[in-house]
């Protein structure tokens, strides 16, 4: 199946989605995803900052699709024309959503422990207005634990439903879920119950934002002063391979390795993440490669001959090649 | 507030929200046999596997059964029933509106708040309550035996105002209607005298 | 007007129980059917009576029974949606009460048509004492061999259960309702794949309304093409109008569709004119979820022409000058009426009622709706009515189910056409405080237009 996101084509399988084939062709454009997420089934659909306008259904119908839709859960069809980039309506709609995430938002990014590795940050960089529309207070929920090691800021949350997937898809015994529904949804025990469970950990390297973070690492270090390396562990229980995020020798924090479009390859055990905190436990391979775009790769400078621009049409940062 | 149209509700700061999270008493609680085989008799209404269908009706014959609200381990009662775990139960019991999550007065007066009712006197009729009961939407008498709450459109737009006290419907109201159906219900409320038809009844 | 074909009976005592119902020529259709027609032969005649989905899209009912999935090996799933939630829509609970078997035997003939041996009526929790009314209908019919295993002596068999929800308005859409079906949160799907080949437990399923389904009889017996002849158009046969808000006779009306809205309105043996002799200022003809249009909108088309009773007519105009016919819930206001108080009204409802499942919808129904409180209760700002332009735009298609859309059209319409009297609002804030009701035509009495038409509207 051949399929033309921004002018460039690609060939993919039957059943792959838009933002698949997108990501098979990579760079710019791919659209922002901040509740699919390919390794959980069902995930998806929610957050509509994925949406992109098809210009042309297939090459059998050559209508476009009266709406936007959402590349996350939208099937390709032989001869799709797709639009993201290149539609100012993609744009227009995505910065509403961008908009609508933010509105409950405390934006209390410096004292978050997400801040730096946020898909939010990332997003609002990209498509967030510079002036706030909103004079109405924001909602707000009390922080709360939901297990000895996970720490719950529901305020930050965008119900992208990514742990509770995760929860019910890596682990037999599910403790949290949504709770109440429309705005006032919360993610939650809903009975003073702890999330335990060996890999109960992965809902901190799934979510998106500073919602769910790792208990051992709270306010120990901003990201972007830690360099992330690659380690890996024999376990019993998972792979053993991980990303340690260290400072000098020490190991602050232990995550799954994520890839450039932010999801882990491979989820972890607790063990190594909450209870592995000397090198000695691991086996260090080497840093790890930092995307450019984000705030992380700020205190690592990469040798490179490329220079950064801000681009004056989305404002985000870019390598000029 | 005062005005000549009444008592106007004021937004509560409503954007602090804080549900409250709730916790297990410990207390077996069980559904009377004949009530039991009713719930197995729904349950085989759905296909083989598919026994998570019958939650809903369960859970609203549990509200009725095990003391006019879910309680947590009504809740995991319910679970078990139907082999779930008990959080797929309260995420479902917490996103349906006729489930309530604390203990509720004797009678439950639901007022419709919406549109066509509010046109045709709804708002008047919520306030009338409010003054009589001296509670607020969301509130319970001292003695336990009204609880006030607003809801949206009860499908019966045409017989506005309309509310709903235990599922049985009173429409076409005014004040004075309003008065003596809160008077017959202290009086019903002395004599123990159940509202309405069961869940359980229901079902044939 | 061509005669009640849903409500035909319903003035006669004792229609609610099966014995007199099959005395007046009930289950005839059902006996027509399974003994002299094969199942495609009563989809055909479906087809060709141009029988619309009454639940409010309108779409062919014909049509959406011939994309049901028939080479798949699992079991079909008919769904009647009785889930009734929508502000000023009443007909479903209607009928049901007084005709509970005409839904039965609608579904009876249906199933058949489909391939279906399980049907399930998904009706709303609040209908608790319906629950009993369709229980029994059902039992009835399957004491005296309508339903259960070999209908009336024929290989078919089937069985119906109701199946109460417990308070969601999202549940009435399609997906949401599958989903709370299964027992699960009433959060719709993300289409595709569709219904009709992936619906409950996974397997095709078909949902329609309940006077979808009701129309199924009737037009067994006339024959389709008899039924698509009363209408007008492509608004083929009758419709239920729940009429309710500032008129005469607020009810439940059977109307053949092509009727002026004029007639409708004013009509002794309709709505029988605008209460206490007051004026028309405006009209939600379909359901609080469709534009709301000012009387002289909604009784003539931009073009003049007189607006009619059917989905073509309501729809002229697009979302400029015209709405929609929706789910049939017509709510009148009257001159006292104050739109930004009913916008606000409805912003809240549909706060509350969203699912919550995907952003713009869960965000933003929640500001419109604070805005509103606030232009409502004289807080508001003149950039406050530009930013529920905004934000209704940026919820409008870009959600997962069609409550996004619902939410933002009330409140993008009432500015449309009734920027006016938000504007009053935030210049008056004192004024607005105190009066609820028309606040508007205290000052602007001469807002108050000449229609040239006799009758008096706003
Ligand atoms: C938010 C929402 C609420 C709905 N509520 C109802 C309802 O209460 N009853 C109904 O029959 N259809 C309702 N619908 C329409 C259904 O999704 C679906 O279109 C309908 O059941 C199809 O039946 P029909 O083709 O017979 O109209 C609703 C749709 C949406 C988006
Ligand atoms: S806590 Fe995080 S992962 Fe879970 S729903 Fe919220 S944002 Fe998504
Ligand atoms: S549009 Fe609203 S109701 Fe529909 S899926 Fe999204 S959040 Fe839920
Ligand atoms: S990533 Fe597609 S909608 Fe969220
Ligand atoms: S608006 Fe009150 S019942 Fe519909």
């Amino acid at each position: 199946m051949k399929v033309t996101i921004d002018n460039v084509q690609v060939e993919v399988e039957d059943g792959t989605t838009i933002l698949q084939a997108a990501r098979k062709i990579g760079g710019k454009l791919v659209p922002p995803a901040m509740c699919y997420y390919s390794k959980l089934k069902g995930s998806g659909g929610k957050c509509r900052t994925c949406l992109v306008k098809v210009a042309q259904s297939s090459a059998k119908d050559p209508r476009p699709m009266p709406k936007l839709v959402a590349s996350c859960s939208t099937p390709v069809q032989d001869g799709m024309v797709v639009q993201n980039l290149t539609s100012p309506e993609v744009i227009e709609a995505r910065k509403g959503v961008v908009e609508f995430l933010l509105l409950n938002h405390p934006l209390d990014c410096p004292v978050c422990d997400q801040a730096g590795e946020c898909d939010l940050q990332d997003l609002s960089f990209g498509y967030g207005m510079d002036e706030t529309a909103t004079e109405e207070d924001r909602r707000e929920f009390p922080v709360i634990d939901i297990g000895e090691n996970i720490k719950l800021h529901m305020n930050r949350c965008i119900l992208c439903y990514r742990c509770v997937y995760t929860a019910g898809q890596l682990t037999d015994k599910r403790l949290h879920g949504v709770m109440y529904r429309g705005d006032v949804s919360e993610i939650s025990t809903f009975i003073g119950n702890a999330v335990t469970n060996e890999f109960s950990g992965n809902v901190i390297d799934v979510c998106p934002v500073g919602a769910l973070t790792d208990k051992t690492f709270r306010f120990k270090s901003r990201v972007w002063f830690l360099k992330p390396m690659n380690a890996h562990r024999e376990c019993s229980k998972c792979a053993g391979k991980t990303a340690v995020w260290m400072f000098g020798n020490e190991i602050y924090r232990v995550t799954g390795r994520k890839d450039e479009f932010g999801e882990v390859e491979e989820f972890i055990c607790n063990e190594c993440r909450f209870e592995k905190k000397d090198v000695n436990d691991w086996i260090i391979e080497g840093p790890r490669h930092i995307t450019r775009q984000s705030v992380i790769s700020a205190n690592h400078y990469e040798e490179s001959k490329k220079q950064s621009v801000i681009n004056p049409i989305e404002g985000t940062m870019e390598i000029q090649e | 507030m005062q005005s000549a149209f009444g008592i106007i509700k004021t937004m509560k700061n409503s954007n602090i929200i804080h549900h409250p999270r709730f916790a297990r008493d410990g207390k077996s609680v069980a559904f009377t046999p004949a009530v039991l085989a009713k719930v197995h008799a729904l349950i085989l209404r759905y296909p083989e596997g598919q026994q998570k269908s019958a939650l809903l009706p369960v859970l609203h014959i549990a509200q009725e059964e095990l003391g006019g609200y879910l309680s947590v381990d009504a809740m995991d009662y319910v679970a078990t029933l139907l082999g779930i775990q008990p959080i797929e139960v309260y995420e479902v019991a917490t996103f349906y509106s006729m489930f309530y999550l604390e203990k509720m007065g004797k009678y439950v007066i639901e007022v419709c708040r919406t549109g066509p009712c509010a046109i045709s006197g709804g708002e008047k009729i919520l306030a009338h309550l409010q003054e009589v009961l001296e509670i607020k939407p969301g509130e319970t008498t001292p003695d336990g035996v009204f609880t006030l709450k607003e809801v949206e459109c009860l499908g019966s737009c045409g017989t506005g105002p309309v509310m709903q006290v235990n599922s049985e419907y009173y429409e076409k109201l005014t004040p004075g209607k309003v008065d003596k159906l809160i008077e017959d219900f202290r009086e019903y409320a002395n004599r123990n005298k159940p509202g309405g038809l069961s869940w359980v009844e229901k079902f044939c | 007007m061509g005669g009640k074909i849903l409500l035909a009976g319903i003035d006669i005592p004792g229609i609610r129980g099966f014995d007199v119902y099959r005395a007046h020529g009930g289950y005839a259709a059902v006996e027509k059917a399974l003994r002299e027609m094969t199942a495609s032969e009563v989809g055909q005649e479906v087809n060709r009576s141009g029988l619309r989905g009454r639940g409010g899209a309108g779409f062919p009912t014909g049509l959406k029974w011939s994309f049901l999935d028939r080479k798949s090996d699992k079991p079909r799933y008919l769904v009647c949606n009785a889930d009734e939630s929508e502000p000023g829509t009443f007909k479903d609970r209607y009928l049901m009460q007084h005709l509970p078997h005409r839904l039965i035997e609608g579904l009876i003939i249906s199933s058949y048509a489909l391939g279906v041996n399980t049907c399930y009526i998904y009706i709303r929790g609040e209908f608790k004492y319906l629950v009993g009314i369709l229980e029994t209908a059902i039992m009835e019919a399957r004491q005296h061999g309508f339903l259960g295993d070999r209908i009336l002596g024929t290989d078919y068999s089937l069985n119906i259960y109701v199946h109460p929800g417990a308070g969601a308005y999202i549940c009435g859409e399609e997906t949401a309702l599958l989903e709370s079906l299964e027992g699960k949160r009433g959060n719709p799907r993300i289409k595709p794949p569709f219904p009709a080949f992936k619906g409950l437990y996974g397997c095709p399923t078909v949902v329609n309304n309940v006077e979808t389904l009701a129309a199924v009889g009737p037009i067994i017996l006339m024959g389709g093409e008899t039924y698509s002849k009363i209408g007008r158009g492509k608004s083929t046969g009758t419709k239920l109008i729940s009429a309710c808000g500032n008129i005469n006779n607020p009810g439940v009306y059977e109307i053949e569709m092509g009727l002026p809205v004029e007639d409708f309105i004013y009509a002794p043996e309709y709505c029988g004119g605008i209460a206490n002799d007051k004026y028309l200022k405006a009209v939600i003809p379909g359901g609080s979820s469709v534009p709301i249009l000012p009387a002289d909108l909604m009784l003539n088309t931009a073009k003049g022409e007189k607006r009619l009773m059917t989905y073509e007519s309501l729809a002229d105009g697009d979302f400029e000058t015209g709405t929609m016919l929706g789910s049939g819930g017509f709510i009148v206001y009257d001159e006292d009426a104050c739109i930004v108080r009913n916008t606000w009204n409805l912003a809240h409802f549909y706060r509350h009622e969203s699912c919550g499942q995907c952003s713009p919808c869960r965000e933003g129904t929640g500001w419109m709706e604070k805005v509103l409180y606030r232009i409502e209760h004289g807080l508001g700002k003149m950039s406050d009515i530009d930013l529920l332009v905004r934000v209704a735009k940026n919820i409008e298609g870009n959600t997962i189910c069609p409550l996004g859309d619902a939410a933002a059209w009330p409140v993008a319409s009432a500015i449309r056409h009734f920027r006016k009297e938000f504007e009053f609002h935030v210049k008056h804030p004192e004024t607005v405080k105190n009066i609820h009701h028309g606040a508007l035509n205290i000052e602007e009495e001469s807002l108050i237009p000449d229609s040239g038409t006799g009758i008096k509207y706003w």
